[in-house]
């Protein structure tokens, strides 16, 4: 079940939240992963940079952006429709 | 303690190039925020501020001058030139050593930072401009005006982010109250809107694509904005003395800090500032009519100071204004506290409230009287102006009708 995206997203979370890839489960959320608004923004960046991709997410309210982070795996899905949606 | 007054006012901002025509932009509640118009703005994706607009700085200054004056010092110079001539202060000997200025700027000389940059690193030339460095320099603004109106005494720079006006006017009232000087120029300036300026803004996502809206349920971020406002703070027996025409008197002043965290606002750390200016004034919470609120647009920020003001203010916050022009200037950085003191002095002076502008649709988590949309008469005699700033730096000011 495992892809690129997903490793390459586990990786970014991880490094946020300050434990090993292998770590990140896809149903943790945020706050399981203790990553504060400062690190979902800095997670954000890293996205951007690794996927080249524009991800919707205004921090003034983070739940209603068109980014889902709900957890891991609605992050996961969100990001391969954008690299989706720039390969389409 | 010795009573301090405002005797001159000068401003530069998106709604006007001098005081009156800025504040008579808040009384229309006119918003000046518009597209940005810069070089390379389609690699931005924040693409609207507070610009100031029809602006010839060779309408302003020589061409010698312009080799050392960033847009920033530019803006200050107009105003803090304004503030005297409306002031009719004479600087002679005794009062050049009496007099001194305290500038706020969070950023500096950004222009000259952002084109030299791209003169080394884009353009990959090995030579600058030999004034880049007086240019830039964040202290620049403060000395041309101590330089331009012969001011003596103690001079410098106050950079607090977004808290830099109402740090810097706040020292400027302690020096005269304590003594240290008689007449002190002092305000703020800055001009961020350039292409580094937005994009380091742009990555912490809190920027507003599509306007600012304080205090309003649809509010999705803040908006930058640039200019200047610079007063004259005299020792009140001096002003009156000389027969000058007194626009208000400052009152109070209180600084705290959040100690919290480097960006969320903390409401703790906004009540203590304006329970402090309070204080420091000797006035009563139901004496104050109006507050012009830091007001950022952003959720945050918001939400935190208008339960701030409900803390300090308690069943008298219910009966208090409170309103954010920087729905119609945008957010000044480090400019933004003196552009904002006009509202004040105008709530004082004149008698009107500027409004909230852009507002759509009430907050239950702002619900205060906002002043929506439409300035409104009111007499006031009491008014506080909040700055809130990155890195939890509060500064808050009280002032009086005279």
């Amino acid at each position: 079940m495992s892809d690129d995206v997903t490793e390459k997203m586990r990786a970014i979370i991880a490094e946020q939240a300050l434990i090993d890839p292998t770590e990140v489960s896809m149903d943790a959320t945020l706050e399981d992963l203790g990553i504060d608004s400062l690190g979902l923004v800095e997670a954000v960046f890293a996205i951007e940079e690794t996927f080249d991709v524009q991800v919707p997410f205004n921090a003034n309210d983070p739940a209603d952006s068109a980014f889902d982070i709900s957890n891991v795996q609605s992050m996961v899905d969100a990001v391969k429709a954008l690299v989706a949606q720039k390969a389409g | 303690m010795r009573r301090v007054v405002i005797t001159g006012q000068g401003a530069v901002s998106a709604l006007g190039h001098t005081a009156p025509t800025t504040m008579e932009g808040m009384r229309e509640g006119r918003c000046a925020i518009g597209p940005l118009e810069m070089r390379d703005v389609e690699r931005l994706s924040i693409g609207i501020g507070g610009q100031v607009r029809s602006y010839d700085e060779k309408a302003h200054f020589t061409r010698q001058e312009l080799t050392f004056f960033d847009r920033f010092t530019q803006f200050a110079l107009i105003a803090g030139q304004e503030a005297m001539t409306q002031s009719g202060l004479e600087v002679d000997e005794e009062t050049a050593l009496r007099a001194g200025c305290v500038v706020g700027t969070s950023g500096g000389g950004l222009h000259t930072v952002d084109d030299n940059y791209r003169t080394v690193y884009e353009e990959g030339k090995n030579r600058v401009h030999p004034f880049v460095v007086p240019r830039l320099m964040n202290n620049a603004a403060a000395s041309h005006l101590s330089m331009k109106h012969d001011l003596r005494g103690p001079s410098f720079t106050v950079a607090t982010a977004c808290a830099s006006s109402n740090h810097a006017m706040g020292q400027a009232f302690h020096m005269i109250q304590s003594g240290m000087a008689d007449v002190m120029l002092t305000g703020g300036s800055e001009s961020m809107l350039v292409f580094g300026g937005i994009k380091a803004w742009e990555g912490l996502r809190v920027m507003s694509k599509d306007g600012c809206r304080p205090f309003c349920k649809t509010r999705n971020g803040m908006v930058q904005g640039e200019g200047a406002a610079i007063f004259v703070f005299e020792e009140y027996e001096r002003a009156r003395a000389r027969g000058a025409d007194i626009l208000a008197e400052v009152v109070g002043f209180a600084m705290s800090a959040d100690a919290s965290d480097i960006v969320m606002p903390n409401s703790d750390g906004a009540q203590r500032a304006m329970a402090g200016a309070l204080q420091s004034a000797g006035i009563n919470a139901d004496e104050v009519g109006y507050i012009n609120a830091h007001g950022t647009g952003t959720a945050a920020n918001d939400r935190t100071e208008c339960a701030a003001v409900r803390a300090v203010f308690g069943d008298h916050a219910d009966r208090l204004m409170i309103s954010s022009t920087k729905s119609m200037h945008g957010h000044l950085i480090g400019g933004t506290g003196a552009v904002e003191l006009l509202a004040c002095i105008m709530a004082l002076r004149d008698g009107v409230i500027a409004p909230t502008a852009n507002h759509v649709e009430g907050d239950p988590e702002c619900d205060l009287d906002v002043v929506p949309n439409e300035a409104r008469d009111a007499d006031v005699s009491v008014v506080l102006t909040n700055a809130f700033a990155f890195g939890g730096l509060n500064a808050v000011l009280a002032l009086r009708k005279v």
